[in-house]
């Protein structure tokens, strides 16, 4: 499990998450987007479509960091959920507190 | 991890029905390897392949993080059990941790608009909507989670 992170040519910083986002791997990845963040960036996608499975404590970093980067001026979108972790957003009804793009793309286009 | 254990499934095997078990310390950096290390272990063409992926390891991956911070509260000295059995008709996995329980009653619907925002609070809740059944021990202390074959 790991996650990358890269700036697209609009300083948009894209995450990737691969294998599991889960409470041993989550402060890791709360810390690399705290720190991108601090480093001036603003705008975010964490990109899914590699990730097997995500916890309640996954799901709960992701709720802290949109809180975060929303108070500083920023955006956070998520993409890439296969239809399992599509229907896990649902059923916690946190589609309705992500913008969640199907694909990278699609989720840069809407910056 | 200061000092990582190996974690180790034994597997018992009687007729058609199979049991492993594990002993996991309470730190959280065990939860990813006990997972993997468990679902790698299941006996195959019981739960599809895409269940075993997600339901089941997120649901175990839920249990064990809550048994681990809630249940022991850290306390390497603790170990969290865990118990899988598997018949034909089902998987069954038992998590048990060394704490004084809690009333699964007592947690508040992380769905509501109040909750949303929160950080926590969404386990309880994500394992009630993976498997099939969660029963908990009177204590409180113990969680069976059953996923039926398929």
């Amino acid at each position: 499990m790991s996650f990358s992170l890269k700036k697209d040519k609009r300083g948009v910083v894209v995450v990737g998450v691969d294998g599991q986002l889960i409470v041993g791997n989550r402060q890791e990845l709360k810390q690399k987007v705290l720190d991108a963040l601090e480093g001036g960036g603003a705008k975010f996608v964490i990109d899914f479509t590699k990730t097997g499975y995500i916890d309640s404590s996954g799901l709960g970093v992701l709720v802290s960091l949109s809180k975060k980067i929303r108070e500083q001026g920023g955006d956070l979108r998520l993409c890439g959920l296969n239809e399992d972790l599509q229907t896990l957003f649902e059923l916690t009804k946190l589609d309705t507190l992500f913008a969640i793009a199907k694909t990278p793309e699609e989720a840069l286009a809407a910056f | 991890m200061t000092t990582p254990q190996r974690l180790a499934v034994r597997r018992h095997a009687t007729g058609s029905e199979t049991e492993l078990s594990l002993d996991v310390p309470s730190d959280l950096a065990y939860v990813g390897p006990a997972v993997e290390l468990v679902a790698g272990a299941l006996p195959g063409g019981l739960l599809s392949a895409r269940r075993i992926r997600f339901n089941f390891r997120t649901a175990f991956a839920e249990a064990l993080a809550n048994a681990i911070a809630y249940g022991n509260r850290h306390d390497r000295a603790r170990m969290v059990r865990v118990r899988v059995e598997v018949s034909p008709e089902a998987v069954r996995l038992h998590v048990t941790d060394e704490g004084s329980g809690f009333d699964p009653g007592d947690v508040p619907d992380p769905t509501r608009p109040d909750r949303l925002e929160r950080e926590d609070g969404r386990g309880l809740f994500v394992l009630r909507s993976l498997v099939d059944q969660v029963v908990f021990n009177e204590k409180g202390n113990s969680v069976c989670l059953t996923l039926r074959a398929g």
